[in-house]
């Protein structure tokens, strides 16, 4: 049924001449027709490979700029754990030009963050989430997606040792030798020593 | 009369041996029973059938043993190829995915298991690689394979081995771990030319369910191209760029990252399908042994009633001859 539908949307589009298609809205088709046929065509006894567009979640569709939402939907992703769709009142991301406030309505933007600490301020709560760098994605329909490498409470990490790696690091970084030695211990640095100013906020 | 019962019991032998897959030891044994029952041994014959009675039990232990240790590892990683779910959403949130692309140089990244024992799944990837390079070689365009694990590795080699770029092995002796993978995603894309990436892999739905999938990366350049022409990346435009970075630079660090994290996804859920498949290749494969163990206890019991009573009748009629 769905199938149906979209087909009636491509065909739509494509003879209006434009092709615009939002990923970032629930009016996503399964799956690529133009794939299905081409594969159809080629291999008619295989059954077709899924892809992506077929497993992924539903999103609020796209609004127009009349029409703000109230709260802000975000997906904070790690490799690891997935924290998606709170919604929340605003979101305060460590992007590389500095801290980046998200409310509901921002404009759609791709930043990239460096190691910090991820706010969520929900009502009166106040979540902190420190991030190892990754990117942000923020959607024209109010859906900001966070993607980091690591992301932790800031309650589960631990000062003294954030001390002594500081301690090891800044050592590594004056005795390095090679420019990848050198990167890596900057690196190093960078976060931990991001780390140190937010366990101290 | 007792031979021409023996060699009916021979053939009797082959039959059920011939079905079941797995089981090869059988065959030799298959050929000594014959003989024997063709030299007319007669009480041997249940030693024969004892001993193949032990080694398909045996098997079923093996098997069922197998079953649960892929069961085991099924638990521990099933969870984090849940938790690595939403890792790509994001993307194709904002990216989309567009398989239908067309590139110049395509490579397919087919991710295998090392072992064997696993069913189908190899083979499915195999056989949707190998589609997928038909679907995009032509006159300018070429599609190359990166290979991940030694079982597509075996089939790809047969007749793509030219194609090959580069061959993975070994991936599962450590734990997966997002650091490992990404250091394989960039040398990937540090020794591979490519303008679009297409991961196959087997996705897993549930524990007797393997959907095998195709995920697109596209470079940089391609999507820069995509979104100028229009096309369906029209709307990347819109979005603003934040930072000091320009956009290319910006496209290069987002698109390596994409790379980065459906690798993970994807090795992942090839992980937890290898370890469903075994599991049900296994489960499959100990109800084969129980009942062929069936079997052979009822073709035991027969052989052995029917030498009792040769014996019988070999003493009655003796005994009758005697007695005049």
């Amino acid at each position: 049924m769905i199938r149906r539908a979209s087909t009636g949307l491509l065909s739509r589009s494509i003879v209006a001449g434009v092709h615009h298609r939002h990923f970032s809205s629930t009016e996503v088709p399964g799956a690529d027709e133009l794939f299905m046929m081409a594969w159809k065509r080629i291999m008619p006894n295989l059954d077709p490979p899924k892809t992506p567009l077929a497993f992924t979640r539903l999103r609020p569709s796209s609004i127009s700029a009349a029409d703000i939402a109230s709260k802000l939907t975000v997906n904070l992703v790690s490799p690891y754990s997935e924290f998606s769709n709170r919604e929340v009142d605003m979101v305060i991301v460590p992007a590389t030009t500095g801290q980046m406030g998200i409310l509901p309505g921002h404009m759609a933007s791709i930043s990239e963050l460096k190691p910090g600490v991820l706010t969520i301020h929900d009502e009166n709560d106040v979540i902190k989430y420190f991030i190892s760098s990754g990117f942000a994605f923020i959607h024209s329909n109010s859906v900001a997606d966070i993607m980091a490498t690591e992301a932790v409470p800031i309650e589960k990490v631990d000062p003294a040792s954030v001390q002594n790696r500081l301690v090891e690091f800044n050592q590594k970084l004056s005795s390095a030798s090679t420019d990848l030695e050198k990167a890596e211990a900057q690196i190093g640095v960078d976060v931990l020593v991001a780390l140190n100013s937010a366990l101290s906020e | 009369m007792a031979m021409a019962a023996l060699r009916r019991e021979g053939r009797r032998f082959a039959a059920p041996i011939i079905s079941p897959q797995p089981l090869n030891p059988f065959r030799s044994s298959i050929s000594s029973a014959e003989d024997q029952a063709f030299l007319g041994v007669r009480s041997i014959s249940t030693q024969i059938v004892r001993n193949r009675m032990k080694s398909v039990k045996n098997i079923q232990k093996i098997t069922k043993a197998m079953k649960m240790v892929a069961a085991s590892k099924l638990r521990a990683i099933q969870t984090r190829a849940e938790n690595s779910r939403g890792l790509w959403q994001p993307f194709t949130a904002l990216l989309g995915d567009t398989p239908s692309v067309d590139v110049k140089k395509n490579v397919i990244v087919t991710i295998s298991s090392d072992k064997g024992l696993c069913g189908g799944i190899n083979s499915t990837s195999v056989k949707i690689s190998r589609a997928l390079h038909k679907l995009n070689s032509g006159p300018e365009k070429e599609s190359k394979y990166v290979v991940l694990g030694e079982k597509a590795k075996a089939q790809l080699v047969r007749d793509s081995k030219q194609n090959i770029e580069l061959c993975i092995t070994e991936l599962q002796k450590n734990p997966l771990n997002y650091t490992q993978v990404s250091v394989l995603a960039d040398d990937i894309l540090k020794n591979v030319e490519y303008d679009a990436l297409r991961i196959v892999f087997n996705k897993f739905q549930s524990v007797v369910s393997f959907v095998p999938t195709a995920a697109t990366v596209l470079s940089p350049e391609a999507v820069e191209r995509e979104a100028e022409s229009g096309g369906k990346l029209g709307e990347l435009d819109n979005y603003e760029i934040e930072g000091g970075e320009t956009k290319s630079e910006v496209l290069q660090n987002l698109t390596e990252f994409q790379f980065s994290c459906v690798m993970f996804n994807a090795v992942l859920e090839n992980a937890c399908s290898e370890q469903g498949a075994r599991m049900s290749a296994m489960d499959s494969s100990s109800r084969n042994a129980g009942d062929m163990l069936d079997r052979l206890t009822l073709t035991y019991n027969r052989t052995r009633q029917a030498s009792i009573t040769t014996e019988l009748t070999e003493i009655i009629s003796g005994a009758s001859a005697l007695e005049g």
